[in-house]
């Protein structure tokens, strides 16, 4: 599909398309780390939210800030920064997550200043009344810091087409996957990898033209039917910033069918209520989505939707992708698994470092686990 | 049936001995940590004989609600530092990472959750929490720490959220926090079965602050040369402005201590013996080296005359109001040390530097505490700019014997010291001496 051309060359090189897209529309673009970033409120403001991804090639500028039990991610993010491949951001927003993004928001505050820097100190909890007004209130003050650091007015008007914009990619995205889960076969997850990255990087109403253009096609497609005996999994962790994990999963007779990952579901689930002021809707979309485990809600809130994800796709077994140094997923692992045990849903823990390990090695133990589902 | 009685009558043996001991405590003029500590944990381990309810609290969390209701308050922490401190917590870490923990978590909760399920350690385990209270202010470790333990206990969670204070503090923040003070008494008094006593927390927040700016007091008296304590003494005596903290036995100490203190200044001596070189430490002790590490740099005559950790427990007295307590204690609560910027973290030890007179820094960079450590970098950076004086980091784990490799650390800190050596003869101040 021509579309899928496109999206490959932007997620290749999104800074190219940043670069490209400033000179020809004039818009601002701020950069931001993670899925909680209120991206309605950035988009009303007629910028581009653009998500920082890392890099995990020649790193040597962040491991003057870092020691070296900080996670590839956020030393990455640093490497990207400090290197000055990221200054055709107008600015950056840290949403507070872990001990280690926390950091890095000071870090780079210090080191590179040629961007406005925003800090939204979201609450840890979500479960309770006072931390539901102090996300709104919270909110409000972004919005401000916001205006401040792009130079305009975000009227209400904006934010409600904004908001309508992101519902629409986020019914679509939902579609696709629920359309996916079905019929895997359909589009193969290197794909749909590349969609969900596009969906962080590219123009958001352009996106959504295009995304209103193929997933119809892809719907319509009667392609070939899933191999006879593919086991279906759901893959649980932070990011996955490695493709190359679902065609090793594809080739070892396994597809991701569903992902609580930070850039897949979890990013585009939920819709706002459209009717809500503005700024109380998103603010419930955090309280009501699946939760990353830097944050509170529950105490089993993350296993039993795993395993709800599980029973509502069918799905044969779990796949634990741990970035090395991500605490919060590192503490949630062995209660999860312990859940899963209990239900008889079979689950493989993947330890990531900096690079996968080695395509066959990797291709071998995805056959394994395969085998025995 | 058996184990239950066997279990019953440890108990009561402990409930005994913790009485006797608090009775002899009487007739002494001061005393020493080893009694006070041993009378609190056989307290706090004969709480179910006594009916009081056991808390379990991370170490920057308001304690005094729960000392004010007579909740007996526990702290995972500061039970993770004495694990390190008797050499036990490797073995622990591994039973966690055995029941899945990942090595590369922090000790000190591989540590208290291995000891959850073993009862091991050097006092055979924690008494059983009634309630969790948890306070982010530290790290967001803990929030995930206690989640584990409330699942393994199965009792009611507080968690206290102080948002991170990376420029200031906003009255969002100060809304949010104050509000959740609030939740927390209401949770206090349903865990308890009784109304909150806001007459007797006054008391409580009394004696606390009291007992901050002892121990402040205390932490000054480093700043005379030669230092009469240093940073590996504070390590020792910190256990009770942790544990304590809001009772009058805090007083009595560090009152004591403080005197000690003054005695030993006014007789000139210090607490290394040839006082030469004055150090700043940062990050959380070696617990399961400080003893190695006091001689190493003894042998240098150099003193670690200050440090970062044990001034955060009386680090925010600015925001306390003594008579408003449950008031100002959001606040108080929300911008300690490590739950502001790096920037002013960085002030802040250059602070430390000007005030003790320092000639180095040394940073421990902990493998455990991410939040202490990242940023540790470009505070040594600041200070080297700002202060132009040396720097060494060390890379270990406070609790976890595994990441400690003595012979390179060793070297590290002789051609440190000989950097330092070589810049006091230097120094303008010592030219001077010498006229």
């Amino acid at each position: 599909m021509e579309k899928f051309t496109e999206f490959k060359s932007i997620v290749t090189d999104p800074y190219a398309y940043c670069r490209k897209y400033k000179e020809e529309t004039g818009k601002k673009i701020v950069g931001y780390t993670c899925s909680y970033t209120p991206e309605e409120i950035i988009y009303a403001a007629g910028a581009l939210p653009f998500r920082l991804f890392g890099t995990d090639e020649g790193i040597h500028r962040a491991d003057i800030h870092l020691q070296s039990y900080c996670c590839s991610l956020i030393r990455g993010v640093l490497e990207e920064g400090l290197s000055g491949r990221l200054d055709f951001l107008n600015g950056v927003v840290f949403p507070h997550t872990c001990d280690t993004i926390q950091r890095l928001s000071d870090i780079w505050r210090l080191n590179i200043t040629k961007q406005f820097h925003i800090d939204l100190v979201l609450p840890v909890k979500l479960n309770t009344a006072s931390a539901r007004q102090y996300l709104i209130d919270i909110l409000e003050r972004f919005k401000k810091d916001l205006e401040r650091g792009l130079g305009v007015k975000i009227t209400d008007a904006a934010l409600s087409d904004s908001i309508k914009i992101y519902n629409q990619i986020r019914k679509l995205m939902m579609r696709l996957y629920t359309l996916r889960a079905l019929r895997p076969e359909i589009l193969n997850g290197r794909d749909l990898h590349s969609i969900i990255k596009a969906a962080m990087i590219m123009d958001r109403q352009l996106f959504l033209k295009t995304l209103e253009e193929i997933v119809p096609q892809i719907e319509k497609d009667p392609a070939g039917k899933i191999k006879a005996g593919t086991k279906k999994l759901v893959l649980t962790g932070s990011i996955c910033s490695h493709p190359d994990i679902y065609d090793i999963i594809e080739n070892a007779g396994g597809v991701v069918v569903w992902d609580d990952l930070c850039t897949g579901a979890r990013y585009f689930e939920g819709v706002l209520d459209e009717k809500a002021p503005p700024l109380e809707a998103i603010a419930q979309r955090y309280l009501d989505r699946e939760i990353c485990p830097a944050k509170h809600a529950g105490l089993t809130d993350r296993g039993e939707s795993i395993i709800q994800m599980v029973r509502k796709h069918s799905a044969d077994g779990v796949v634990f992708m741990l970035l090395k140094f991500c605490d919060p997923h590192a503490f949630d692992y062995p209660y999860i698994k312990e859940m899963l045990d209990r239900e008889n849903i079979p689950c493989m823990l993947l330890d990531m470092e900096e690079q996968l390990p080695a395509g066959g090695q990797l291709q071998t133990r995805f056959e394994t686990f395969i085998q025995i589902l | 049936m058996k184990k239950q009685i066997s279990e019953i009558l440890k108990i009561i043996g402990i409930f005994l001995f913790g009485k006797f001991k608090k009775f002899t405590m009487r007739f002494k003029k001061s005393n020493t940590m080893k009694d006070i500590m041993m009378v609190y944990y056989s307290e706090a381990k004969s709480a179910r004989l006594t009916r009081k309810k056991v808390a379990w609290i991370t170490s920057g969390g308001p304690v005094e609600p729960l000392i004010a209701m007579d909740v007996i308050p526990v702290y995972p922490e500061n039970h993770g530092a004495m694990i390190g401190a008797s050499k036990m917590g490797t073995g622990l870490c591994e039973t966690a990472e055995n029941m899945g923990y990942s090595s590369d978590l922090c000790s000190y909760a591989r540590a208290d959750i291995a000891c959850s399920t073993v009862n091991g350690g050097p006092i055979g385990g924690l008494p059983k929490p009634d309630m969790l209270v948890c306070c982010n202010n530290i790290c967001g470790t803990v929030l995930k720490w206690y989640e584990v333990q409330a699942r393994y206990f199965n009792v009611p969670l507080f968690v206290l959220d102080t948002p991170f204070c990376h420029t200031g503090y906003s009255d969002e923040v100060a809304s949010y926090v104050r509000a959740q003070i609030n939740e927390y008494i209401s949770f206090i008094e349903r865990a308890c079965g009784r109304k909150f006593d806001y007459e007797r927390v006054k008391k409580v927040g009394h004696l606390s602050f009291q007992g901050q700016q002892l121990w402040q007091e205390v932490l000054d008296t480093a700043a005379h040369k030669p230092a009469p304590i240093s940073a590996f003494d504070a390590f020792y005596h910190l256990a009770l402005i942790v544990t304590l903290r809001g009772t009058p036995e805090v007083i009595d100490y560090y009152t004591a201590l403080l005197a000690k203190m003054k005695d030993r200044i006014a007789r000139g001596i210090g607490a290394v013996p040839n006082e030469k070189y004055r150090l700043l430490w940062d990050n959380i002790p070696i617990w399961h080296r400080t003893r190695w590490l006091y001689d190493k740099f003894a042998s240098h005559n150099a003193c670690l005359v200050a440090d970062t950790y044990t001034s955060a427990w009386c680090g925010t007295m600015k925001y306390i109001d003594e008579n408003n307590f449950v008031n100002s204690m959001a606040e108080a609560y929300t911008r300690i040390y490590l739950n502001i910027g790096v920037d002013e973290m960085a002030k802040m030890v250059i602070a430390m530097i000007d005030k003790y007179d320092v000639d180095g820094f040394v940073l421990h960079s902990n493998r455990s505490c991410k939040p202490y450590s990242f940023g540790q970098l470009d505070i040594q950076r600041i200070v080297e700019k700002e202060r132009g004086i040396p720097c060494l980091m060390i890379e270990a784990d406070m609790v976890d014997e595994r990441s400690f490799s003595e012979s390179q650390i060793s070297t590290r800190i002789d051609a440190f010291m000989e950097i330092i050596k070589e810049r006091k003869k230097h120094s303008p101040a010592n030219a001077r001496a010498k006229g």
